[in-house]
């Protein structure tokens, strides 16, 4: 049979170099690109365009890593990962990191074998519920149905939530948050639960946002951020200081707009100079370019800029800083220093 | 001289294994063993050299941690505290469920079906045929989302109960309630009931201690029994056997005298009788159920994601198992017709009583293989969230705990020991029907 | 004696049938109103017709074309009910492509016009004999137009043949039938391991002639749907034949190793099959395999359909009357030879009918890679959804996609229907 010939023909084309060994910094640089997981559809955080481009606030990081170690924003693989294929695609190196909201827990980080390596949203569960129910406390929820999105720790702190207030409610598993949303528009359930950023997002595109209210509770704490592979601590710290560069650039005031003329020569802040590498070796000792925090940075900006531009006040998802305000501003985004 | 006719002595050559058709089969049969072996020995190197690398082990321990979710629809006691084992158990139970309410259906519209487009009326015949079509060359996954959504979409929310005057109200005296979560039917309720019995209760826990009135809670034993339905049927069985009783007696009276006595009204009394005083002891009343807070309480309460699953795939199979009565039907040949015909006997009567008894033995091998279709189908009940055993053990578990490996060779043996269970009771029924040719 | 005669001498002139049943009435009467069950089930089909035509007809003519998002159509509409077409221009092309780059859409179409062209001489005899050739070729031309990259790829791969072939030829008289079919065996394994990957590689050095490369992970929609089910079963046929040939044997182990494949397969749903490839595949691969996901997919649906095929060919070889076997070891032909020159080429023919309902259920079937994150129709369905332009459109899209999944499936079980009708009068 001469359609045999698929079997070798596929495996000689499915066979990728990807080779998983441990120095994932030299694999990506071999290999110009760097394959980074996303969610497969997060308004804000991770969605294609109309042209099938890659945007949001998760995605943001996906490209500064991308741009501080090949020095291109554009040559990342943009992986979807749902819920149940994200860790397998980061374990089986599929994937050189994941951004993709994911929780910080005990088990993912030390049974599951993964390095989180900063946070970079902090977030927790809320619900939302419909105006004319008149509902004013997540307490007042006794025999609601509630949509809940499967795949992530929702389920687990919606439980406990009930459980430990005594509380009775009809669960609906839904696997994503475009049918959640049609089946809590359609009013097949009374609640819907996410993290609060999703909520909001979400309330955001429905024609009567004004009918719907997000509860004050916050059940759960989810504090969100890249992982990479336990072991490689190299590309951990590659992946872990792109993020705190752009944590830091916020605090000391480098933008999108003056990254390119502090970077010019040393100014006389030693700090702006030791991240923008224009002194001491920084760039060197995680083995990239001096300049990979200027690359980095004029991608998109710092953090306060990418989430301007993502998922701020000013766009359709309308998140405000809360939390994830510098601490200078009373929140909790606090880079160690680059020293 | 007998030296000179003995054949020569044969010594075994090494090239005999191959080229001596006496060995050669075993030496194919050693070779694909070994290939086989090694092919094995190969993947479970990989995976545990994979595994070792992720710094995972294997082991089943993870199902006996506390589950941690919750599982709408359980025909056992469960809670976020029950193990992953309950969880996988529950889901399982769910499975059986839709799996024989949907073979149940399936048959009877697919009998309906196909006997419907041999209909001579050319307008029925035509709609089952475009009916039959639509069904089967369309992803059933795509039934089951957009049964899901029809669902949803079209039917009322509770709310819209409420109020003053309410925008949709209950059907059938106020005791059905159709709403975009599910259908709330009457419940049978008994209020002298005699409680349930615990199967495997342990002793010392304390939800095994009796309360006042003598019941244990919700939490003891394995899983719990109704007494109440177990009298039940017991009584309406031994009824049917009554019955037929009284119908092998009316059989044999009608062979030996050619007149058949009338027992219907004895056989629905020994039927009915019993089954009523007995209801009527266990104090049988319906519950109806009623709008309370967020959602109807009270009352049986059927999930929409259970029902969308169930009609799709009943009407999904349906049109497959219509195609394989039509065809039965078509092989058997149009002799039986005529002469049963000629017998003076109506068409309903040809069908029922010469056609598709005849027609039965060709239908039922294809038939099982689509009972075990629909079986394996419904693990796409996780496209409408209904907490089948793939929702449950291959999804929130799974996710949860990471434990791929474990979680989806569970799945699959399940699955399989359904599959074979299935086979094997449908093989044992097609045995026993099978024509005995002399 | 009078004159009386008996006999007519002319016909009695032919009479109009009864107008009851005759006509168009007569029609009605006979295949409509037969009697009273009849006429109430016809009133009963008839309302429904008309309900649902009724009930569709206005929903489905509805001038929403241009509209840009669900908002725009609830203007358009201005509080009617109707669908809301604009989903369906804005994105049947993504609904098709998926992301593949829409400057390259060429070569996806050129290949499934090409893939017709190949079957076309398997599925009508009476086409020329001579296009089977291309049939031959377009195993490598498929791959390659899809997924891009050199040319000298496919070439070495397809070279790999060619070799098993000359091996054949010359060795067999060198060395004997056996050591000609074991060097048929492994000169092309050893060439495809080892010697394919770096001439190609050098060949394509030297003369660059190469499509641009698009990834996998960028294909989506029907033409996801299509490369599964086209690959799968094109794989699974000679897998499915070997199996059969397995489980037919006499031999106990080679048995029960197919029996027990096959039975595996068939009796876990696909959907476990495919977690198997979204989650475990490479950690049975060695250490450093990376398939993608699309790859790892096709993999474990090929399985899957190659039990099913193997099913479909042991129900052909079943249905060759025992005759032709015999007939076969008289004529003195070894296992392999009776197989290629009398069993198969009959057995096969009879199993096209088969062969054809397989793909049409794998075919359906791929619309559950969904479930593990693929963007097929139904995958692409949900991201739709949640742009927020068309946030709430249900039927148009399920529509669609139920449209295009019916006009496949249904014309190729006519055809597979045509084909049985046509072997049932060639072979009784």
């Amino acid at each position: 049979m001469k359609k045999t010939v698929f079997v070798g023909a596929l495996a000689v084309a499915g066979l990728s170099a990807g080779i998983a060994a441990a120095d994932t910094l030299a694999d990506v640089q071999a290999r110009g690109k760097l394959n980074c997981g996303v969610a497969t559809g997060v308004p804000g955080f991770a969605y294609t365009d109309a042209n099938g481009d890659w945007q949001g606030f998760d995605v943001a990081v996906c490209r500064a890593v991308a741009a501080a170690v090949l020095s291109d924003p554009t040559a990342v693989e943009f992986v979807p990962t749902t819920g149940k294929t994200r860790f397998t695609a980061l374990a089986s190196g599929e994937i050189d990191m994941l951004a993709r909201n994911t929780t910080w827990t005990f088990s993912r980080d030390v049974d599951l074998k993964f390095d989180f390596i900063g946070i970079n949203y902090y977030d927790g569960q809320g619900f939302m519920v419909s105006k004319e129910l008149g509902v004013s406390s997540a307490k007042e929820l006794d025999g609601a149905t509630v949509c809940i999105q499967t795949g992530t720790t929702t389920e687990l702190n919606l439980a406990d939530f009930f459980r430990i207030n005594n509380l009775s409610y009809e669960p609906v598993p839904i696997e994503t948050n475009a049918e959640a949303q049609q089946q809590y528009l359609a009013g097949a359930c009374d609640v819907y639960t996410t993290d609060a950023s999703g909520l909001a997002a979400t309330r955001a595109s429905f024609e009567d946002a004004a009918n719907h209210v997000i509860l004050p509770e916050i059940i759960s704490k989810e504090p969100l951020g890249p992982l990479v592979r336990h072991g490689d601590n190299e590309w951990g710290d590659v992946v872990r200081w792109t993020l705190n560069a752009l944590i830091a650039a916020e605090e000391l005031g480098v933008t999108s707009a003056n990254v390119a003329e502090l970077a010019s020569a040393a100014g006389n802040n030693p700090e702006i100079n030791r991240l923008l590498g224009t002194e001491g070796t920084l760039g060197e000792m995680l083995g990239l370019d001096a300049d990979w925090a200027v690359k980095a940075l004029s991608v998109s900006g710092n953090y306060g800029e990418v989430f301007e531009k993502n998922i701020g006040e000013t766009t359709p998802i309308g998140l405000a800083r809360g939390l994830n305000a510098q601490w200078t501003s009373g929140g909790l985004l606090y880079s160690p220093p680059f020293r | 001289m007998t030296s000179l006719t003995d054949p020569p002595k044969e010594s075994f050559r090494l090239g005999m294994l191959i080229y001596d058709t006496r060995y050669r089969s075993l030496t194919i049969q050693v070779v694909a063993l070994i290939g086989f072996m090694i092919f094995a020995a190969w993947l479970i190197n990989n995976t545990l050299v994979n595994l070792a690398v992720q710094g995972k082990s294997i082991g089943f321990g993870f199902l006996s941690d506390p589950a941690g979710y919750d599982i709408n629809q359980r025909l056992l006691d469960y809670n976020s505290q029950s193990t992953h084992w309950r969880a996988a158990f529950v889901g399982l139970l769910n499975t059986l469920l839709v799996a024989f309410l949907g073979c149940i259906t399936a048959t009877v519209i697919g009998v309906l079906v196909g006997i419907l487009r041999l209909s001579n009326n050319w307008l029925v015949a035509r709609l089952m045929t475009i009916y039959v079509e639509m069904f089967r060359n369309v992803p059933v996954l795509l039934w089951i989302v957009f049964t899901m959504a029809i669902l949803i979409e079209t039917l009322p929310a509770p709310r819209a109960f409420r109020g003053e005057n309410p925008e949709a109200s209950m059907v059938l005296f106020d005791s059905v309630a159709f709403t975009n979560r599910g259908v709330y039917l009457p419940e049978a309720l008994f209020s002298r009931g005699l409680g349930d019995m615990p199967i495997f209760p342990d002793r010392d826990s304390p939800a095994c201690q009796p309360t006042e009135d003598g019941s244990v809670e919700d939490g003891c034993g394995v899983f719990q029994i109704s007494l109440d339905l177990i009298l039940i049927l017991a009584v309406f069985g031994a009824g049917l056997y009554g019955s037929s009783v009284i119908r092998k007696r009316a059989d044999r009276i009608q062979n030996q005298t050619g007149d058949r006595p009338t027992t219907w009204y004895l056989r629905l009394g020994v039927v009915s009788i019993p089954t009523l005083i007995v209801l009527a002891a266990l104090g049988f009343h319906l519950g109806y159920p009623a709008l309370k807070g967020f959602n109807f309480q009270g009352g049986t309460y059927l999930r929409n994601s259970l029902i969308a699953l169930w009609l799709a795939l009943s009407l999904y199979t349906a049109a497959f198992i219509a195609e394989i009565v039509r065809a039965g039907i078509l092989a058997i040949s149009k002799g039986q017709t005529e002469a049963a015909s000629a017998l003076g006997l109506r068409s309903n009567r040809i069908m029922s009583l010469v056609i598709l008894p005849q027609a039965l033995r060709v239908i039922i091998p294809p038939l099982i293989s689509n009972y075990l279709n629909l079986t394996k189908n419904s693990s796409l009940a996780i496209a409408v969230g209904y907490m089948d055993i793939t929702g449950t053990l291959g999804g929130i578990t799974m996710n949860q705990t990471g434990r791929e490996l474990e979680c989806v060779l569970l799945l699959m043996l399940v699955y399989l020991a359904i599959s074979l269970t299935i086979s094997a009771v449908m093989n044992w029924y097609n045995e026993s029907v099978k024509l005995v040719e002399r | 004696m009078t004159d009386i005669k008996f006999v007519r001498d002319a016909m009695v002139e032919e009479q109009e049938p009864p107008a009851a049943t005759a006509g168009f009435v007569g029609w009605i009467r006979g295949n409509l109103f037969s009697s009273t069950l009849n006429a109430i089930l016809t009133i009963l089909s008839g309302g429904f017709i008309l309900f649902v035509i009724s009930a569709l007809l206005p929903w489905i003519i509805s001038p929403t074309w241009n509209a840009g998002s669900l908002r725009e159509c609830h203007e358009i509409l201005a509080g009617h009910e109707g669908a809301c077409w604009g989903v369906i221009r804005e994105r049947w092309l993504q609904l098709l492509f998926g992301f593949y780059p829409s400057e390259l859409y060429w070569r996806v179409v050129l290949d499934f016009v090409l893939l017709i062209v190949a079957v076309a001489p398997v599925l009508f005899t009476g086409l020329p004999r001579k296009m089977l050739a291309f049939s031959a070729i377009y195993p490598f031309l498929m791959p390659w137009l899809l997924w891009g990259g050199t040319v000298w790829l496919p070439i070495a791969v397809a070279f790999g043949f060619v070799l098993g072939f000359l091996a054949h030829r010359f060795a067999k008289p060198i060395i004997g039938g056996l050591g000609g079919a074991i060097l048929a065996f492994l000169v092309p394994v050893v060439w495809w391991l080892f010697l394919a990957g770096p001439v190609s590689g050098g060949l394509a050095s030297v003369l660059p002639l190469a499509l641009e490369t698009v990834e996998s992970r960028n294909f989506g929609g029907f033409m996801l749907s299509i490369t599964i089910g086209v690959v799968a079963i094109a794989i699974s046929l000679p897998i499915g034949i070997v199996l059969a040939l397995g489980r037919q044997s006499d031999l106990l182990i080679v048995r029960s190793l197919s029996v027990g494949f096959i039975e595996f397969i068939r009796g876990v749903p696909l959907i476990t099959l495919l977690f198997v490839a979204s989650t475990l595949l490479n950690i049975f691969m060695p250490p450093g395999t990376d398939f993608d996901i699309i790859m790892r997919v096709i993999i474990m649906v090929t399985l899957f359909a190659s039990a099913y095929m193997a099913e479909v060919i042991r129900g052909g070889l079943a249905a060759l009357p025992k005759g032709q076997y015999e007939a076969a070891d008289a004529l003195g032909l070894n296992f392999w030879m009776s197989q290629r020159l009398i069993i198969m080429p009959q057995a096969l023919k009879i199993s096209i009918p088969g062969i054809v309902s397989t793909f049409i259920g794998v075919f359906k079937d791929t619309t559950l890679v969904s479930i593990i994150g693929l963007l097929d129709p139904i995958g692409l369905s949900t991201t739709i959804r949640a742009d927020q332009n068309w946030n709430g459109i249900v039927w148009e899209l399920y529509g669609f996609i139920g449209l295009l999944f019916f006009i496949f499936c249904f014309s190729m079980s006519r055809y597979s229907m045509f084909l049985e009708r046509k072997l049932q009068t060639g072979h009784r």
